[in-house]
């Protein structure tokens, strides 16, 4: 119980873990096997271990630790075009920091830029578009990358350039989309999920109502949860009287920044700049329908896929990664034979590797608790 | 990236454009607002207001003491320190003449 004591609201916690331990007593599943739960959400995952949730839990709790990082998720062969793109001459090439190391299968964008590319880490899109307003003679392409949580930001930011007229600025689209990763996950033959811990920030943005399939159709409980170490504890409290109870619902533990609507105007910039993508290419979990974004016809001119020519090849992981077994709750990271050896945070093989918020990153860094417990 | 940041809005930088002034941990920065700008709560009215910030971009209201916990637990997390990191780290690539 030592990470108990980091807690601000260490009592609030302890009461919490206790009527957790009451009420897992009272569903007769948890007598039979583990109960799994799946938080999708990397900051979710990041939360769990600097705060040592997991190992609060009653043993029979296991938390699987899901693809809701998007920096983890991004296949090589997507990596190689930013770097391809960022190599021609004339190209600035803009990213978010947490891109760089991402390996791609030849070189990652850092690699890149130790060899002269013009990469620059920037912190908002909008940094982005002033570059491209300070360089004119250039061309300026942004890295949009990440879920429903920074789409409506890359959207606004194209709105922005159409409305400036600015021609030299455009976005190599790799937004992703969340409900169909659910669904493909909830479709694998091999899932062992019973409940979900749902996203916070993404749900800001879309709201509670498009994860109502996951009760009504799949009869899984999921609670849209907040990060705070008190607000997962809750979160897990509250899946598991649904599960106790028979139910199968979508609640909201995140109130407070989650409206059940979501956020209207960035639905609109989003509705106004994308279209879903046929299919698009996740790191360890294979092609998934419509399950990406790309700009629609209408802002073709600020389209990178469409400014230059790509070679947009599919890569496929390195053969001994098990990233997707991890993503899936099929295996532990630590089941991975790469894992800490061949890859690590330094020189990372796999995706989830690379974020503080992969699931194999912080248990590297911060040491599963369970995993320790069982090596000792 | 993901988890953003809590700031305080201080100044409507651009009407128009939806642009303001917060600031981030005492670090201050142009973020646009669009997104928490309503009928119900105009441009004018965003002065004071605590916002969860993603990537330069306002994406949602909250009080003061949530943003005050949020960026504790941040803070912990070494997720403020990297974002305001980034947002400095930025702003030098923004005004670095191209080679």
């Amino acid at each position: 119980m030592k990470y108990i004591d980091e807690f601000r609201d260490r009592e609030k916690a302890a009461a919490l873990v206790k009527e957790i331990e009451a009420l897992v007593a009272e569903i007769p599943m948890a007598k039979e096997r583990p109960i799994h739960i799946m938080e999708v959400c990397g900051g979710h995952t990041h939360s769990i271990f600097r705060y040592g949730i997991e190992g609060m839990l009653p043993e029979v709790i296991e938390l699987v630790h899901g693809p809701g990082c998007p920096v983890c998720v991004l296949p090589m062969g997507r990596v190689d075009d930013c770097v391809a793109i960022a190599e021609r001459p004339g190209v600035i090439f803009t990213t978010f920091g947490d891109a760089m190391r991402v390996p791609g299968s030849k070189k990652s964008l850092m690699q890149a830029k130790a060899d002269g590319a013009d990469i620059r880490m920037v912190y908002s899109p909008m940094d982005a578009l002033e570059i491209a307003r300070k360089n004119p003679e250039r061309e300026v392409v942004f890295f949009g990358l990440g879920f429903e949580t920074t789409m409506p930001s890359t959207a606004l930011t194209i709105l922005q350039a159409e409305h400036e007229g600015i021609a030299n600025f455009s976005v190599f689209c790799n937004h992703i989309t969340i409900v169909p990763m659910l669904k493909a996950i909830l479709e694998s033959p091999d899932l062992n999920i019973d409940a979900f811990i749902g996203p916070g920030h993404v749900s800001m943005v879309i709201g509670t109502a498009p994860y109502d399939f996951i009760a009504s159709f799949y009869k899984k409980p999921m609670v849209v949860s907040g990060f705070e170490p008190l607000d997962v504890l809750q979160s897990i409290w509250m899946v598991l009287k649904q599960i106790k109870e028979g139910r199968a619902e979508i609640e909201n533990q995140y109130a407070r920044v989650v409206p059940d609507d979501g956020n209207s105007a960035a639905q609109d910039a989003v509705e106004k700049v994308y279209e879903l993508r046929d299919f698009f290419e996740w790191r360890g979990l294979g092609s998934i329908d419509h399950s990406g974004v790309k700009l629609r016809e209408g802002y073709a001119h600020c389209d990178a896929e469409l400014k230059f020519a790509l070679p947009n090849l599919q890569v496929a992981d390195p053969a001994a990664c098990q990233c997707g077994a991890v993503l899936k709750g099929v295996i532990k990271p630590w089941q991975c034979a790469l894992f800490g050896t061949a890859c690590t945070p330094e020189t990372p093989l796999g995706a989830l590797m690379v974020s503080s918020e992969g699931s194999c990153a912080a248990y590297y860094q911060y040491g599963g608790v369970k995993a320790q417990a069982g090596a000792a | 990236m993901c988890l953003g940041i809590p700031g305080r809005i201080v100044k409507i930088d651009d009407d128009a454009k939806r642009l303001a002034t917060v600031d981030v941990g005492g670090v201050k920065r142009q973020v646009n607002i669009a997104c928490i700008v309503s009928e119900d709560h105009p441009v004018e009215s965003c002065v004071g207001d605590w916002v969860l910030v993603h990537v330069g971009f306002a994406m949602s209201r909250i009080d003061e003491k949530e943003a005050a916990e949020t960026l504790k637990i941040l803070t912990e997390l070494g997720e403020a320190q990297a974002e305001i990191e980034a947002m400095r780290l930025s702003a030098t690539e923004v005004g670095r003449v191209a080679s």
